[in-house]
């Protein structure tokens, strides 16, 4: 029974000694948020990108946006997202005073972005062309079809793929405990650094992350399966 | 009603018209035959701009639709058009459907769009099917409510794109009896299509492309029966 109360003891020492379940929740709280806003920039940003890009295709005076629009992507596809949140941190955002938080969510909310823009572009393509034409041949305007007519049966089919972004970005976040912020990873450490136990808060917090992607990974499921119900009738 | 002048389109080196000039009368029904990649359908497509044409010009009702300062949107709301893949939206209710542009463009308040496109369901005898959603009608119903969604616009013309091409053999009769039945209305319809019957019952004057041309064109009794062109007679002869 030893080892059995091995593993209680040092679980009472991470949680609940001098409370500190604390701030393991305080640190749960500051990734959701981080995501949370993370996931909303990106959706916005991205959004954005993609219908630029798309327009662009008959539109020549849209080509320079649209050439801003890919630089971007390529740069942020392109490079770690460790290394942007670094650079953004000591360089582009260094001399704002904003707080380290504000800054992480900006960071993988710019990064998102160019994942989402690409989810939401191929989302776009996938939707029929004769779907445009036939909107346009009723009268309507280029906006009012990508409103009424493209959008709304894009983002349907893209959600899973938003979906799964999502659930990449909460793991992401597990690094902004290099810029000070006491999200759920930088609370381990934390921890360790008092109870001088280095396994026991990882696994805690290993087991956390697990237990949210799994839950969001179950919901996303029932989701799609109500979507597909919807297309049968 | 519509007069195409010199009008070409290229794709790229492929030259697909090459100098189509037409007048369309009011009441009128044109049906354009030809090969594949005669430039039938591509004509059609320019007629309401949904090509754009690389040379030439497209009147409608007096103005000059291939002016660039021409409001189009305007244009189309009163030339109204059939694909061969329907192309009804999946993820609206065939009402809404019918209504949504009627709506979006503020010519009929919601209640009025609903109570027309009723009644014209009605009148194909779909009115059953008002509140279910596309994918649950067969081809021949999908088409007849492609049909119906255009004539809820109250347009002056309808262009007809192969309209039963993409449908199982048994269903192109419906489709063609609709057809027949706006026809009898006066509607001016023009209609790309391989439906040589229609053509020689509906027709007021039928339409031979080749070559991005138009060949020959005739009343249809002496278009079928006294064909002049030797590329026409080889067409004929194959499909009739």
């Amino acid at each position: 029974m030893s080892w059995f109360s091995n593993i209680f003891d040092s679980l009472y020492q991470t949680l609940i000694t001098d409370n500190r379940y604390q701030f393991i929740l305080s640190g749960l709280g500051v990734t959701l948020q981080i995501a949370l806003f993370s996931v909303l920039i990106g959706i916005v940003i991205g959004a954005l990108v993609a219908i630029i890009k798309v327009s662009a295709i008959g539109n020549h005076k849209l080509k320079p946006l649209s050439w801003l629009c890919n630089l971007y992507i390529s740069v942020i596809r392109g490079t770690p997202v460790y290394v942007q949140m670094l650079i953004m941190y000591t360089l582009i955002l260094a001399d704002t005073g904003l707080n380290e938080l504000v800054i992480g969510s900006i960071t993988f909310g710019l990064n998102s972005g160019a994942y989402v823009a690409e989810i939401i572009r191929a989302g776009i393509m996938s939707i029929d062309k004769g779907q445009m034409e036939a909107g346009r041949s009723l009268g309507l305007n280029y906006v009012s079809v990508m409103k009424s007519i493209i959008l709304p049966q894009a983002i349907k089919n893209i959600l899973p793929a938003l979906g799964n972004e999502f659930i990449v970005l909460i793991k992401e976040t597990s690094i902004v405990g290099t810029i000070t912020v006491y999200d759920l990873t930088k609370t381990a450490e934390r921890i360790s650094s008092v109870t001088l136990d280095l396994y026991t808060p990882l696994l805690v917090v290993a087991a956390i992350y697990l237990i949210i992607v799994l839950g969001l990974t179950k919901l996303l499921n029932i989701f799609e399966r109500r979507l597909a119900r919807s297309d049968r009738g | 009603m519509i007069e195409v002048k010199q009008l070409e389109k290229s794709f790229g080196n492929n030259h697909v018209l090459r100098g189509v000039t037409d007048t369309i009368q009011k009441g009128e029904k044109v049906v354009i035959v030809g090969a594949s990649g005669s430039g039938k359908s591509t004509y059609l497509r320019c007629l309401n701009l949904l090509e754009i044409p690389t040379g030439g010009e497209v009147w409608f009702e007096g103005e000059r639709i291939t002016d660039k300062k021409i409001d189009i949107n305007r244009i189309r709301q009163k030339m109204g058009m059939v694909f061969q893949h329907f192309n009804l939206f999946p993820h609206l209710s065939i009402l809404q459907n019918i209504t949504l542009a009627p709506v979006k463009l503020k010519l009929q308040t919601k209640e009025q769009a609903e109570q027309r496109a009723r009644e014209l369901l009605q009148r194909i005898g779909l009115a059953d099917k008002a509140d279910t959603y596309p994918s649950m009608l067969s081809g021949g119903q999908k088409q007849r409510i492609a049909i119906v969604r255009t004539l809820a616009m109250n347009p002056d013309v309808i262009l007809f794109d192969e309209p039963t091409s993409a449908l199982d053999p048994e269903m192109v009769g419906e489709v063609l009896e609709l057809m027949k039945e706006l026809a009898k209305e006066g509607m001016t319809m023009v209609v790309v299509t391989h439906e040589m019957g229609f053509a020689r019952e509906v027709a007021t004057r039928v339409i031979f492309m080749d070559e991005g041309i138009i060949k020959e064109q005739n009343t249809p009794d002496e278009f079928f029966t006294n064909p002049q062109n030797p590329r026409l007679k080889e067409f004929l002869s194959k499909v009739l």
